[in-house]
């Protein structure tokens, strides 16, 4: 199944791809402003990033990959036209347990719910235990983030562990779950 | 008011780099103490790199990071060291973790006296909500040090290490403010 014609960043309606520094600034910039995907991407207080914002973080994150090298960093496109539509991330990877953390974006409200995620995180998932060989790899997600758990579940993870009341939002708590797939568990499926 | 930073058997203080550089660089030769509170690959620092490393450390420590040294209560001899990180301000969660590389004080309550130094602390002082820590599954003297502290299980993440040929899981434990105050 695994040949090694099997292009590895290759989907069916998207790719990955590296940074683009002359447009994917102005693009992030715009997911940054809708409130709705900073609360449903992060745990830290949403705020609004210019486009120099964005791109001073693209240096410092391409610094931080060179020197710790424990980060893999994947822009999603869309085939057909390039043009950027989120991010999927492999990052705090301990090499010698074999465990990694993955995080998937979708940017634009638009691009939701047309299976691009899916066919990410099948991307993501491929690269995590056939590249970097990972034993598991390791997803946080918010009590609240119901897409996102429904994804992971599809994909055979197991909710793991639930930090209690780790999270307040809009005045009330919600819990922070940590899901875990195990590269046997994923091979299982992806076979299926 | 009560001294905060007082146990029963041990206190919390400022973190000397020379000194603890000494220290780190001792207890990082006991291979043992290492994979109990930390699950990288192992090093072994000396004395003047862990001395420059706190040096750095402690200069960039943010409000956010409050750590210190701790000492036996009787004769202030330097047993190991804490650290409250707090992750998620607009949460009030925060991370703790601690080691005693002393090992001859291993078993003997000075890790629970010091948690419970530090839960009063993060709650009455940080203000925290939450207080969360990691353990590994191969440390049960750390897991019931903590249960004695109050911490309540939240889950494993399975076979997150891989040590002695073997995986083992690292289990994740929480407090909340009410449980504490109870």
């Amino acid at each position: 199944m695994f040949d090694i014609q099997t292009q590895l960043f290759e989907g069916r309606d998207i790719r990955f791809g590296p940074i683009d520094y002359e447009k994917d600034p102005q693009i992030e910039s715009k997911w940054t402003h809708d409130s709705d995907f900073m609360r449903l991407y992060g745990i830290d207080p949403a705020r609004p990033m210019s486009p120099a914002m964005v791109k001073k973080k693209y240096e410092k994150l391409e610094k931080e990959i060179e020197e710790s090298k424990n980060i893999f960093y994947f822009t999603i496109r869309a085939r057909e036209d390039d043009r950027l539509i989120g991010k999927a991330v492999v990052s705090r990877i301990e090499w010698s347990n074999g465990n990694g953390w993955i995080e998937l974006g979708i940017g634009s409200a638009d691009d939701r719910r047309k299976g691009y995620g899916t066919q990410a995180l099948q991307l993501l998932l491929r690269f995590a235990f056939v590249e970097l060989n990972l034993y598991r790899v390791t997803a946080r997600v918010q009590e609240y983030n119901e897409a996102a758990i429904a994804l992971l579940k599809k994909f055979g993870f197991t909710e793991e562990v639930r930090r209690r009341q780790a999270l307040e939002r809009d005045s009330r708590r919600w819990d922070l779950l940590v899901f875990g797939l195990l590269k046997d568990e994923w091979a299982k499926q992806a076979q299926a | 008011m009560r001294d905060i930073y007082k146990g029963n058997l041990v206190r919390l203080s400022a973190i000397n780099a020379e000194e603890a550089g000494k220290a780190f660089a001792r207890w990082h030769r006991d291979s043992e103490f290492k994979r109990l509170i930390d699950s990288g690959v192992l090093q072994m620092p000396s004395a003047k790199f862990a001395q420059t490393w706190l040096e750095k450390e402690l200069e960039e420590a943010s409000v956010n990071q409050h750590w210190f040294s701790i000492r036996k209560l009787d004769d202030d001899r330097l047993l190991g060291d804490i650290d409250l990180y707090v992750y998620n301000w607009s949460a009030r969660d925060a991370f703790v973790g601690l080691g005693i590389g002393e090992r001859e004080f291993w078993g003997k309550g000075y890790g629970t006296d010091v948690m419970r130094v530090i839960l009063r602390y993060a709650f009455t002082e940080v203000n925290l909500h939450r207080v969360t820590l990691t353990v590994f599954e191969y440390n049960p003297r750390a897991i019931r040090s903590y249960e004695k502290a109050g911490f309540r299980h939240e889950g494993r993440m399975r076979g997150a290490l891989n040590k002695e040929g073997r995986r083992w899981d690292v289990l994740v434990m929480g407090i909340l403010r009410e449980e504490w105050m109870e």
